[in-house]
């Protein structure tokens, strides 16, 4: 992470000065600390457990404290947690502060739009269902706020296009951060009754459950994404001279799926098909594999049990889906002359046709023992010359499309160095 | 997998639970219905709760929202601050039906809850109400006993809680034949994560409609759906993760290091023996994984190990494999503690892991008995048993042997599904097998 430009240090500094301009009246309002208090050092702790724990930002216990305290006090509750809370990466300081100040700022918001409303005598009282309407209302500005000033430092300290970085912050924060709020307003409502503020630390407990659980679950996807790489790394080092085809072959499957319009699941499925098609060379002798020179036909016909090897080791992967069609048919050819059955035209599933184009698009334009990579428009000459017989014409319009969108960025595998000898001309320069 | 001389404490918690259910039902109509319309709030919930359930594996509670409705009403005594007059009858009654009504369309889809879980239901609720109702009604916890009040709650969820898990490792107990006590500390662990939240959102839901009424309902049901669906999600990428482990334990199969289905049958009976052993929770999935990825590191080989029986090998050779096995485990971001199960497989038994020696013992056992014939279980068995002293532990290969004579229902000598011999198809035949469930997981 490199340091944080001027401009965005100056933006910080201003909404740390409307943070101090929030907190500046609380000498002058009715500040209850015996509320203050206890929230601001339950926020604290929760933001430290989350040093050992991650939890994500607690967002309860300041809505809570939103909905129960005059403005300034509610906000005067983030500002130790925030300043305390623990930061990755250079210039902490910094971060801190952004970070106390913006949180400062939006819980101000929502606490003022609390109060105009009339909820504090709502939860007081309390007056239900009455008492939704500010909350919802104390939501929709605290989420306007916080994506509002996150969009900005985009904007300013990581140079995101201002327009990007404020699309979609607010409608994807605005879900997690409504339920926050309910259970805020619960928290409210039982930290004014007569079972006091036990009562309302229950509210708690279920929602660090859940964030807990949640974090679970990421550390538990990372550790599968890194079993699949596994799968497909064994299969490059049997395999010398492909290294980072399946990478790539997913990568240009997923580039093939967009063209034609899939949705986010099955393009991730073609991605995963890509990456894994090959996976049954594991099962073909690594003698066979490495030869230099022509094969024999019963040589041949052994490389050629790859696909159905690949689908019985992938077949008890049920979230691959369709991918599993891929990996056994990704050598069929449209008039019926590949393997291993021979199918002909729409027989073949549409992944394995997509698939089928991106694995031999990848093949001729990376390097392999035997001879050098070819450009990229001499591949989609030849792509486009077999269109027909051996591939899907769709898909072969499709690559030529998003290649000419997008180019062609092949990524390099994980914990794989760079290649020695990169492929000549891989960018695609005067395609049409 | 049912057996039937323990099955009298399975008839035993049902029949209680179906006279409860009915005594309170006859209660329920002879009296009627006290205030409706908490009666009819609660029992919508219950049942939206059932409708939300998921038929997952793996899961502990599968319908948190509708237990949660349902110890909340339980633990229900005021209604925005007028007291309420259900009865414990009452509890049961409305908690059954809605619980019932809930789950009409997983029953028309074949898959609704089984008779266990509503056993238990009943019986927890009940339970609850129990303890609840009489100190709600005569003691010192009535009106105005403020924070208190809550303490209590929290108590009695406790107890609840410790009730309902002693009821589930009972049933499972009973069904499976594995010890209680393990059964009783994953139950108790499970309580921990979801349980809790269960528990809690009961709790703050009775508070919560004391105070402010039945608004109170659909306000805190949004956050445990939402714990819900974070379970949901933890619970498929888990589901996906194993069937990926297993398919990477195949990738030896595939290449030809080891016969079709060896990883997989020494996995399920590491795991039997793991559990008749007393290993639980975190522990089992370690061993479950270790076991099946042991033979990983053969894939680093030039040569196959004939037959991929690594355990007629010397020993140091045994060791050089489990270290290269190690080295690929760590690679595929598996836990490190199942990467150090497969690296010391072969060392000798008293300096290993538990899980170790029993993936060990169990290998060595699928190994010689797998080719032998109709005598072989036994005679493999005998072998491991009369091994020079520090090879295979012995209290591994007697659990081997109970958990053995178990499967086998009382016969030894059976035909283990590991001694049939691949046929002609050879390897690909055999692997399309389907996986025989010769040992049911929980």
């Amino acid at each position: 992470m490199e340091a944080i430009p001027a401009r965005a240090r100056a933006y910080v500094a201003c909404v740390a000065l409307g943070a101090l301009l929030c907190l500046l009246p609380l000498p002058s309002v009715h500040t209850p600390w015996w509320a203050v208090a206890p929230l601001a050092a339950l926020y604290a702790g929760c933001q430290q457990i989350s040093r050992w724990r991650p939890l994500g930002t607690f967002y309860p216990v300041l809505l809570a404290g939103a909905f129960l305290l005059p403005p300034p006090a509610a906000a005067l509750v983030a500002l130790p947690g925030a300043l305390l809370s623990p930061v990755a990466g250079r210039s902490r300081a910094t971060r801190r502060i952004w970070r106390a100040a913006e949180l400062v700022v939006a819980v101000w918001a929502a606490a003022r739009v609390h109060w105009a409303l009339g909820g504090r005598d709502a939860v007081v009282t309390p007056d239900f269902p009455y008492a939704l309407l500010p909350a919802l209302a104390a939501v929709l500005a605290f989420c306007l706020v916080l994506s509002v000033l996150d969009g900005g430092i985009l904007a300013l300290a990581e140079t995101v296009p201002v327009r990007r970085a404020w699309r979609g912050l607010f409608l994807r924060s605005l879900a997690p951060i409504g339920v926050h709020g309910l259970a805020g307003l619960m928290m409210a409502v039982l930290w004014r009754s007569p079972y006091g503020p036990f009562a309302a630390l229950l509210v708690l407990l279920p929602m660090c459950v859940s964030a807990w659980v949640f974090a679970q679950y990421h550390r538990e996807r990372a550790a599968h994404q890194a079993t699949i790489r596994a799968l497909v790394q064994a299969v490059d080092i049997k395999d010398g001279y492909t290294r980072g085809h399946s990478e790539r072959v997913g990568q240009a499957s997923t580039m093939i799926a967009r063209e034609l319009g899939m949705d986010d699941e099955r393009v991730e499925v073609l991605r995963f098909a890509g990456i894994l098609h090959d996976v049954g060379k594991l099962g073909v002798p690594t003698r066979l594999l490495r030869k230099d020179g022509p094969l024999t036909p019963e040589e041949r016909r052994v490389i050629e049990l790859h696909p159905e090897y690949g689908h019985e080791m992938v077949r008890g992967i049920a979230f691959l889906g369709e991918a599993r069609a891929a990996v056994l048919h990704h050598h069929e050819r449209l008039d019926g002359s590949g393997y291993p059955y021979g199918l002909v035209g729409t027989q073949i599933p549409e992944c394995a046709r997509v698939v089928a184009v991106a694995d031999a698009f990848d093949a001729m334009t990376s390097t392999r023992s035997y001879r050098r990579a070819r450009p990229v428009a001499v591949a989609l000459e030849e792509l486009r010359r077999c269109a027909g017989a051996q591939f899907d014409p769709r898909m072969v319009a499709a690559l030529v499309q998003a290649l000419g969108r997008h180019g062609w960025h092949p990524a390099v595998t994980a914990g794989e160095e760079p290649r020695a000898t990169p492929p000549a001309d891989t960018r695609l320069g005067a395609q049409p | 997998m049912t057996f039937v001389r323990r099955r009298p404490l399975v008839i035993l918690i049902h029949a209680c639970a179906v006279c409860l259910a009915a005594a309170s039902l006859a209660h329920t109509l002879w009296t009627g219905l006290d205030d409706r319309c908490v009666a009819l709030a609660f029992a919508v919930l219950v049942a939206l709760g059932e409708l939300a359930r998921w038929n997952g594996a793996e899961v502990r509670e599968s319908a948190p929202l509708g237990a949660a409705g349902a110890l909340a009403y339980a633990l229900l005594g005021e209604d925005a601050g007028r007291a309420t007059g259900h009865g414990v009858p009452q509890v049961v009654t409305v908690v059954l039906a809605a619980s019932l009504v809930g789950s009409v369309p997983h029953i028309a889809r074949g898959q609704g809850p089984t008779a266990d879980h509503l056993a238990r239901r009943v019986l927890t609720v009940a339970f609850a109400a129990f303890c609840f109702q009489p100190l709600y009604s005569q003691g010192p916890f009535g009106k105005g006993a403020g924070p208190a009040y809550a303490l209590l709650l929290v108590a009695l969820l406790a107890l609840t809680a410790l009730c309902d898990a002693v009821l589930a490792a009972a049933l499972s107990h009973s069904r499976t034949g594995w010890p209680f006590g393990p059964l009783l500390r994953d139950e108790l662990r499970g309580m921990l994560g979801i349980g809790s939240a269960v528990g809690a959102t009961g709790a703050v839901m009775a508070l919560a409609v004391a105070v402010v009424g039945l608004w109170a309902l659909p306000v805190f049901s949004l956050p445990l759906l939402l714990t819900q669906l974070s379970f949901r999600r933890y619970a498929a990428v888990r589901t996906t993760y194993r069937q990926t482990i297993a398919s990477l334990a195949r990738a030896t199969e595939i290449a030809g290091y080891t016969p079709a289905g060896h990883a997989r049958r020494v996995a399920a009976l590491s795991e039997a023996v793991g559990r008749d052993m007393g290993l639980s929770g975190p522990d089992l999935t370690v061993l479950e994984y270790a076991a099946l990825m042991h033979d990983i590191g053969q894939l680093s080989l030039v040569d196959p190990v004939p037959a991929g029986a690594t355990a007629a090998l010397p020993a140091a050779e045994q060791r050089r494999i489990a270290l290269l096995g190690g080295a690929v485990v760590r690679q595929t971001g598996v836990s490190p503690q199942v990467a150090t199960v497969v690296e010391r497989q072969a060392d000798p038994c008293g300096e290993q892991p538990v899980a170790a020696r029993i993936v060990r013992a169990v290998n060595a056992y699928e190994e010689k008995a797998r080719d032998a014939g109709p005598g072989g279980p036994l005679r493999a068995l005998e072998e491991l048993r009369l091994a020079t002293a520090g090879e295979y532990a012995s209290e591994v290969v007697e659990s081997l042997a109970r958990v053995l004579w178990n499967q086998g229902g009382g016969a030894m000598g059976v035909r283990l599904p590991g001694s049939r011999r691949q046929g002609g198809g050879g390897r690909r035949a055999g692997l399309s097998d389907p996986a025989r469930g010769w040992v049911t997981h929980g």
